[in-house]
């Protein structure tokens, strides 16, 4: 026994121990509801999002479906509505719509949205969300009956696969998130061709060959950030440089094409870009630090060159992490919006991009545009495209992972 | 001019900035012969290890100064590549370092990259069996080299070294990572490679060094921090009748 012991004996340390472990649990406990947050809060924004694209839908028809057609609306075939449409449609009109799309490669859903907004002229009277719908069924009912004598009541989802591929139109019951899709995924492709390659270039460098002194150090200092600065700032950027400065190159008007200006696709694309490159190059220096020491010196040990290391050896190995990288870039090139409308989205748009460049809209751009209209359907519409939004991103980020694993076979 | 040492420094001063690590070493050593260099822990054996290939140069404000000569060149002169030093004098790390590819690919790498012409699955079966390993990883050559044993490991990184055929192999604590049966076999292996090669080799442990070597350098750390070799003598001397006080402590474990 120590005479000058000073630790708690026995009864006195069992003590001090049960102290020890009630601040653990109390801790344990703060960690377990931060995580529940989180969940709640997750939760809550999915059956928000939900929430408003299914429910119910009152609406009405300008003109008697009866006066087209004696076929009930949901038997009505494709050569049947191609008949009446080309019946009853000014000849000029039904030209117009030929050219687009000849009638005959139009599929069912798509001559009956056609018979529906142009014949019987379908209008929206109210919509209710899903929870209200689902549990004020009878009230909803009894007051359409009141308010609406002549309309119908439907329980519908907002999000179908026709609401996919129809593009913009300024009937939200008829407009489709096509041109949108297809401009997040331009958008999203020219910024990532564009920001890994130089992204992971800049990593390489500033990794493997720059000198460590005062001037990389600033420069360090000055990515790290530009990953920070607000993306208005980016869109400020693109405006000016990639919008007004660039014109030439970024409305093709270089390459012969001459009905466009610097508001294209090209122009965000390459300003997503920008915006995405400090993120790419301090992911990329954090895989390409992460590959052991132990097996550059192994290469140069054989005689290697630096080049060599790097290609063979460095890169292979950071692979893995600076596709980590590029998926955070992915995600945020594909929910940015700012930039987007100082850089000059198109809000209402309805051709497809053809190329880089196109005019263009976005899925955010899209959102926003119908989340300020007044009517709810457009409401309706917006969370629609909010979960298409997100199932595209969930579908680029899975693609990533898959490609990460598939590079992250390990020896 | 036919050369009567392997390598041969003058003066040779490793510096940190304005630190000096090693100072003023001058040894000869003896082609195919085993060289040991012993000493304390920071006296700088590994740093005059890697500075021997050059390996120090990637060591941000390392300079070297003096004169470091391979038959007659010095290696740290103007027109000399690094890269063709390394090539000419191969090196084997403390850890085990594999490349993360397969056994075969370890070997064939380093040929590959210094532009080997002649039959690559000879060369890879040679430079195995020179590594007394051929036998072990015949039947899974295409496997991965991380499948193999610490001690196996150590051999197939000894092998990528003798596949790229240096005139020199520098190895640095080749042992310090394994038990003590892959270590007697990568000591019955160095027996064997010094039939065609000069092995320089640093360790901590002295009955490898008695063991094993034929010469040893003797490195002990001065009152500015920097190390030297104070004896260098064949390693029968050393560990017998050394001439400076402080190696016959630190040999018999009165010290360091």
């Amino acid at each position: 026994m120590h005479t000058n012991n000073h630790y708690p004996q026995d009864q006195d340390f069992r003590e001090a121990l049960g102290g020890r472990y009630r601040t653990a649990t109390i801790w344990q406990g703060l960690f377990l509801s931060a995580l529940l947050i989180a969940i709640i809060s997750l939760t809550a924004l999915i059956y928000n999002v939900v929430d408003g694209a299914f429910g119910y839908v009152a609406f009405d028809y300008k003109k008697d479906p009866a006066e087209f057609t004696s076929t009930p609306l949901t038997e009505l075939t494709q050569d049947e509505l191609i008949t009446i449409l080309k019946d009853n449609l000014s000849s000029g009109a039904y030209k117009k719509l030929e050219n687009e799309k000849p009638m005959q490669k139009r599929s069912q859903a798509e001559l009956y949205t056609l018979f529906l907004e142009r014949l019987v002229q379908l209008d929206t009277k109210e919509t209710w969300s899903m929870t209200n719908s689902l549990m004020n069924s009878e009230k909803i009912k009894a007051e359409v009956a009141e308010k609406y004598p002549t309309a119908n009541l439907e329980f519908r989802s907002w999000l179908t696969p026709q609401f996919l591929v129809t593009p913009m139109s300024s009937k939200a019951e008829f407009a489709g998130v096509r041109t949108a899709v297809l401009g997040s995924l331009w958008l999203v492709g020219i910024a990532i061709l564009f920001s890994l390659p130089i992204g992971t270039g800049a990593a390489i460098y500033l990794q493997e060959y720059a000198p460590k002194n005062w001037f990389t150090g600033i420069i360090q200092t000055n990515i790290n950030n530009l990953a920070g600065v607000p993306s208005i700032v980016y869109g400020m950027l693109g405006l000016a440089v990639f919008v007004r400065v660039m014109e030439p190159f970024t409305s093709g008007s270089m390459f012969g094409v001459t009905d466009s200006n610097g508001r294209t696709v090209l122009s965000a694309g390459l300003t997503m870009g920008i915006l995405v490159l400090p993120l790419i190059i301090i992911n990329a220096q954090e895989a390409i630090k992460a590959v052991p020491d132990s097996l550059r010196q192994a290469a140069y040990g054989v005689g290697a060159t630096r080049w060599q290391a790097v290609w063979y050896h460095v890169l292979p190995n950071a692979l893995p992490g600076i596709l980590t990288g590029s998926i955070l870039a992915l995600s945020r090139a594909l929910g940015e919006t700012a930039p987007l409308i100082v850089v000059g989205a198109s809000t209402f748009i309805s051709l497809d991009p053809q190329g880089p460049f196109s005019k263009f809209t976005a899925l955010p751009i899209q959102i926003y545009q119908w989340t300020t209209r007044a009517q709810s359907e457009f409401h309706a519409i917006a969370a629609s495209a909010i979960v298409v939004l997100l199932v595209l991103l969930l579908t680029l980020n899975a693609t990533a992972v898959l490609l990460r694993n598939r590079f992250q076979r390990r020896w | 001019m036919e050369n009567k040492y392997a390598i041969e420094s003058n003066n040779l001063s490793i510096h940190y900035g304005s630190y000096t690590a090693v100072k003023d070493v001058s040894v000869k050593i003896q082609p195919q012969k085993i060289t040991a260099i012993i000493g304390p822990s920071g006296c700088g054996k590994s740093t005059l290890l890697r500075a021997l290939n050059r390996m120090n140069d990637f060591v941000p404000g390392c300079h070297v100064t003096g004169e470091l000569l391979l038959q007659g060149q010095n290696l740290y002169g103007n027109q000399i590549d690094p890269v063709e030093v390394r090539r000419k004098i191969g090196m084997v790390f403390q850890k085990p370092n594999p490349f993360p590819k397969s056994i075969y690919e370890n070997i064939a790498w380093g040929a590959r990259i210094n532009g080997f012409k002649g039959k690559m699955d000879e060369l890879v079966e040679q430079s195995l069996r020179s590594a007394a390993l051929w036998d072990e990883v015949k039947d899974k050559l295409q496997e991965s080299a991380y499948a193999l044993s610490g001690g196996q490991q150590q051999r197939l990184c000894i092998a990528r070294t003798i596949a790229i055929q240096p005139e020199i192999i520098l190895m640095d604590e080749p042992a310090s990572a394994l038990d003590p049966i892959s270590t007697l076999r990568i000591e019955e292996l160095m027996q064997e490679l010094k039939k065609n090669y000069t092995i320089i080799i640093v360790t901590h442990n002295m009955q490898q060094a008695a063991r094993a070597s034929d010469f040893t350098a003797m490195m002990m750390i001065d009152d500015n921090r920097a190390g030297g070799v104070i004896e260098f003598d064949e390693t029968k001397k050393i560990f017998t009748r050394p001439s400076d006080k402080r190696t016959e402590d630190y040999v018999t474990g009165r010290f360091g």
